[in-house]
């Protein structure tokens, strides 16, 4: 491959490949089950990006292994309706048909463990979208280094990676212990939670403990809580792998943590929602979905928007597949009736939300707070789901009286 | 002088250095328009960075830099080579997706912003060009 016995875009790959295996020190490259690719919305990857995709895809690149993309800048079918700039829209097509060409499937989403792409305990793969490397490791117990947008592009077209970081077990120790000692209840909670954890230990891995009650492993759902924690982790540092103890499949073995270990305590969320989130009155946006919701999710949704409308805009972004599933299941409908959208391939961190003219947002999700306002200029409120629904119907921050659910 | 490092991209060029003390990030850190350094605070800011041998101790910065590289090699602003101390992901893989001749694990301390710079291979040669007020040649 590398000689260039394969054409010009596969010598490319390799080159990518054994360069970074190079610098990171690796022995040699292992094959990987699949990609997912991130350098996807046009709104990060610019004019540069879409020459450089072209150009390889014309060199014939093409991917050996399963591969998937992360979010797109706008959501293909409904674009126009969201209010998307046409301009933005037509480059964003081009990077997909660049991408298509190159035989890579259209999923467009950082959850590609909700729509049935599970990988195996120990799968190696190359995968790029920073909550989804953190889940994959640390949920799943799949190996995969938190991979640039190019160098996955470079291992599908290869089949294969550099056995670094990750990829080697002696790498997956934790170089933290979190003591956590204060309730952790909501998915906003865990969100919280993983940002200040992610400041903290940077590229480091956690492994949590929680002391006392903190939280109640039963109740926890990896879907959710645990997605919010890695999304949130990877966001406000670089953590992609994390172990929580006796619910993620490594906590358990011997010697997971490392003996020169640091520990840190929590024994209060409140420095960290005030840091994500802002005491606003009116609300024009809420966004729920990042990472990309589930099915459960658009259900909840839909049952709580049932009988009532939306003042401000509402984005529920999800996989295309979700969408479907929950399109047959009446739940998209009741929550269009709502005035709601269900908005897939993109989301809020990738699109160009600010072109939608709003100002104020309420999340769920702690790394989209922590993206909104610098990627698009939004103050942000964060909430539960309830919370952020109540929001929605109202036009405006409503303490809540009961629970949604 | 004559210096020995590892290849990150293979090729042949000859240029003037241009040496930053300091790490750099293409994406936000220089202009894709015009190959300008326009960090905030960077000791090359102001400076181009097109035609050069760029020499710096390592990236930082988002992964999207690889593609600034190579949005100024299409535009014929990207520096002829490029010097690292350590090499990391975003500028290896943008030298190797750009063609820019690449090499890491050299001592920058010994390259000088205005010195004859040829990169071939592994192997670095500089040469320090006298000019007024500077010292003389050193080979």
């Amino acid at each position: 491959m590398l000689a260039g016995k394969e054409g010009p875009a596969v010598q490319k790959a390799m080159e990518i490949v054994t360069a970074l295996g190079r610098i990171y020190g690796a022995t040699d490259l292992v094959h990987v089950e699949s990609v997912q690719v991130a350098g996807v919305s046009y709104k990060n990857l610019g004019e540069a990006g879409l020459l450089f995709l072209r150009e390889w895809a014309r060199e014939g690149a093409r991917v050996r292994v399963p591969t998937m993309l992360n979010p797109a800048g706008v959501d293909l079918e409904q674009w126009r309706a969201l209010g998307l700039p046409e301009e933005f829209a037509q480059r964003q097509m081009e990077v997909l048909d660049a991408y298509a060409q190159m035989g890579i499937e259209m999923t467009c989403t950082c959850t590609p463990y909700l729509i049935g792409r599970v990988p195996g305990l120990g799968a190696h793969l190359a995968w790029s979208e920073s909550s989804a490397v953190a889940f994959a490791n640390s949920v799943l117990g799949a190996r995969t280094n938190r991979e640039g947008g190019p160098s996955a592009l470079a291992a599908a077209i290869c089949g294969r990676t550099a056995r670094y970081g990750l990829h080697l077990t002696e790498n997956r120790r934790a170089t933290h212990i979190v003591r956590v000692a204060c309730p952790v209840r909501t998915e906003v909670d865990f969100g919280v939670l993983g940002y200040e954890v992610g400041r903290r230990v940077g590229k480091g891995i956690p492994y949590f403990v929680a002391d006392g009650a903190a939280w109640n492993a039963e109740t926890i759902s990896a879907g959710l809580h645990l997605r919010m924690l890695a999304a949130a982790m990877a966001a406000g540092g670089a953590v992609a792998l994390f172990h929580v103890q006796g619910m993620t499949p490594e906590s358990e073995l011997d010697e997971i943590v490392r003996p020169d270990a640091e520990e840190i305590r929590i024994d209060s969320l409140a420095e960290g929602y005030a840091r994500l989130s802002s005491p606003l009155g009116s609300i024009d946006f809420v966004s729920i979905g990042c990472p990309h919701a589930s099915l459960e999710e658009l259900r909840d949704v839909a049952r709580y928007l049932a009988g009532r409308r939306v003042r401000s805009v509402l984005w529920i972004t999800t996989a295309r597949e979700t969408r479907r599933r929950a399109e047959a299941a009446g739940w998209v409908q009741a929550i269009e009736h709502a005035g709601g959208h269900v908005v897939s391939d993109t989301c809020l961190v990738v699109a160009p939300v600010e072109a939608l003219g709003v100002k104020t947002m309420a999340t769920n999700s702690a790394k989209a707070a922590f993206y909104a306002p610098s990627h698009s200029g939004l103050q942000v409120r964060l909430g539960t789901l309830g919370e952020c629904l109540d929001a929605a119907v109202q036009g405006r921050w409503a303490p809540r009286r009961r629970p949604m659910c | 002088m004559k210096l020995r490092g590892r290849i990150i991209k293979e090729g042949a060029v000859h240029g003037e250095a241009l040496v930053s003390p300091e790490p750099i990030g293409f994406l936000g850190g220089v202009d894709p328009e015009t190959g300008v350094v326009v960090e905030a605070g960077h000791p090359l800011r102001g400076q181009s960075v097109a035609g050069k041998i760029l020499v710096f101790p390592t990236g930082k910065g988002s992964t999207v830099g690889s593609y600034v590289l190579y949005r100024l090699a299409y535009k014929g602003l990207a520096p002829l080579g490029i010097i690292n101390a350590a090499s990391e992901a975003i500028v290896a893989v943008g030298a190797i997706i750009s063609n820019i001749p690449m090499v890491d694990g050299i001592d920058i301390g010994q390259i000088r912003t205005g010195d004859e710079v040829t990169i071939e291979g592994e192997w670095v040669t500089v040469r320090r060009v006298a000019r007024a007020g500077q010292g003389a040649e050193v080979e």
